[in-house]
């Protein structure tokens, strides 16, 4: 339980000291969280791990559930330095302990949700990493478009939690009166496929699938990603989604791994597809920057799906890899828009027009972002979409080179609108919307953390290997 | 003992479908947000019932329902927090009202 009261002892501390001190005294609480934060993260990935388990097996930790809780501290840790600007503003900084509280809780569900090897400790951290997230989308108190999106986040939210206890209510009647992943897994495979199990796998794909937002359950993302302010914007398309994204593999592979070929790999490939396709199609018409993001992270959870299609050990890993690269990618991206908006108010794909006259550094790292995005060689984008196609073809299997063949013609299309934010900022002979300025300290640490994980990621392959190793030592496919 | 089952699991899938139906269709948030309680407590009243009638000497089924309903009690919570803000801006809680935002 490391990692988890390591979480809640900052937790704490952050309360006190925002509980207790006096307003002019709240300036030490973003550099107080940052740093700990940091330690924590050392702290976290230095400890060696055990493979320990606690409450009677419901909870599990091991190598590769900690691996995956560090990736997501590092989206934590930048999301608090890209939103620290923006969290000293005036209509927010009344509430800034608040923000960092509601942030390391939902961190905490999502750590819960990751090493839960028992479905009511999992929907228990699903729900504390979704209800915190609501409120801070609503965070803007003064601003419409947070309430708006606030309420169509929630409702979304709790609508799909409604249907994945549906679907686990139906899995119940299965499991022989146990909600161990291990004894449905064991009386899944023991009984015969049943037209009811399929019915309720076809809910918790829905009901987890609405938390990655995967096509046909994307449709609050847009408005969501629009409406919240940027900084939660940016937690929101990475943190949050990465760690649906391992739950939804750790939960499809122990639990339904035994059907995996007869029940939900078909369901799986038509939403993969549908996912990588319309989320590119979208994208491409969109005009505002964070609605463009929205699609576009919808596209990159069809790539991440990907690896749980392998559904094998490099599945996995190549997933951990990606989810990694696409923490440094999009939340550069969303440094560059957050630092432009805070300035200057716009976040319009026009408004972009001959960046790199006035602020040629942000222009150098949003192109680095959008060419890691797209998957453009040497960035890490490119070995991280390499690594996750080859894990889902090493199975020989015809219809699943289809697949991949289908994800990298996506590539492709997803080239061209990512390179139109870079054809807006560096040829696009419009005078220049956005003067000059200077980015602040935090917001230039979040941006050289990013251009340094895009630049290096891919090339340093120890990344890669450490993720092998750890899932290939915690045994996290096998069925005790 | 098999109609047994059906004379509770009907009613408890009827409830659901109602609630899609009303999330789907009604105009209002509370009536929407009504609607998704029915999903709720159907899918507790779901597993009270396979807990009760096939498993009848184990507890895992209640115990998740009560987890459940306190779950359901914190989202509505929120969810009703959320709708006092809409109020308080637009004076409405008409969904029709809340699209604000270019599609």
């Amino acid at each position: 339980m490391l990692p988890e009261l390591i979480i809640l002892g900052i937790f704490l501390i952050v309360f006190l000291c925002d509980t207790f001190t006096p307003d002019n005294g709240k300036k030490f609480l973003t550099p107080l969280t940052s740093v700990l934060f940091l330690l924590a993260t050392v702290a976290i990935w230095i400890v060696p791990s055990c493979q320990e388990s606690v409450f009677g097996g419901m909870y599990v930790d091991n190598a590769a559930c900690k691996a995956m809780k560090c990736v997501l501290n590092v989206g934590a840790f930048i999301c608090f330095l890209e939103a620290s600007k923006w969290i000293s503003t005036k209509e927010v900084v009344i509430r800034k302990g608040e923000f960092f509280e509601l942030i390391l809780i939902t961190l905490f569900g999502m750590y819960l949700m990751i090493s839960a090897r028992h479905f009511l400790l999992f929907i228990i951290g699903l729900e504390s990493a979704s209800l915190p997230i609501a409120a801070l989308v609503a965070f803007n108190k003064h601003k419409y478009e947070s309430h708006e999106a606030a309420i169509k986040y929630i409702m979304t939210a709790v609508f799909s939690s409604a249907i994945l206890l549906t679907g686990l209510s139906f899995v119940y009647a299965f499991s022989g009166g146990s909600l161990y992943f291990s004894d449905i897994a064991a009386q899944i495979s023991a009984g015969e496929m049943s037209g009811l199990l399929l019915f309720a796998l076809a809910f918790v794909l829905a009901g987890i699938g609405f938390k990655l937002s995967l096509v046909p359950f994307h449709l609050w993302t847009a408005d969501v990603y629009q409406g919240a302010p940027t900084a939660v914007t940016a937690y929101l398309s990475v943190v949050s989604k990465g760690a649906a994204a391992f739950a939804f593999f750790i939960i499809f592979v122990q639990v339904f791994g035994q059907v995996y070929s007869a029940a939900w790999e078909w369901m799986l490939y038509a939403v993969i597809i549908a996912t990588i396709t319309i989320g590119n199609l979208f994208a491409m018409r969109q005009k505002n920057m964070k609605r463009f993001m929205a699609f576009s992270s919808v596209s990159q959870a069809g790539y991440v799906m990907l690896g749980a299609m392998a559904a094998d050990e490099l599945g996995l890993a190549s997933m951990m890899f990606y989810i990694l690269v696409y923490v440094v990618s999009n939340l550069g991206a969303f440094a560059v828009i957050s630092t432009i908006e805070d300035r200057t108010g716009y976040v319009g794909m026009d408004d972009y027009n001959g960046l790199h006259k006035t602020n040629p550094y942000l222009a150098v790292a949003m192109t680095l972002a959008m060419f890691s995005l797209a998957g453009i060689p040497p960035f890490a984008g490119f070995f991280s979409k390499i690594l996750i196609f080859t894990s889902v073809t090493g199975t020989n299997s015809m219809a699943l080179y289809m697949l991949v063949l289908i994800a990298l013609i996506n590539t492709i299309i997803s080239l061209y609108y990512y390179l139109l934010v870079v054809k807006a900022m560096w040829i696009s002979s419009d005078a220049p919307k956005i003067e000059s300025f200077k980015a602040g300290c935090t917001e230039k640490t979040a941006l050289w953390i990013c251009v340094l994980g895009i630049v290096f990621l891919g090339l340093v392959s120890y990344v890669y290997q450490y993720f092998v190793s750890s899932v290939g030592a915690s045994a996290l496919l096998s069925l005790n | 003992m098999n109609l047994d089952i059906l004379w509770y699991l009907v009613p408890s899938v009827i409830m659901f479908c109602c609630g899609v139906y009303g999330f789907v269709t009604r105009k209002n948030m509370i009536a929407m947000l009504v609607s998704l309680e029915l999903m709720l407590n159907s899918a507790d009243l779901n597993f009270a019932i396979f807990n009760r009638f096939l498993f009848p000497d184990k507890m895992e089924g209640m115990v998740f329902t009560l987890f459940a309903i306190a779950i359901a009690a914190a989202e509505t919570a929120v969810a009703i927090a959320i709708i006092i803000n809409i109020y308080r801006s637009i004076g409405s809680t008409e969904i029709v009202e809340t699209n604000k935002m270019k599609h």
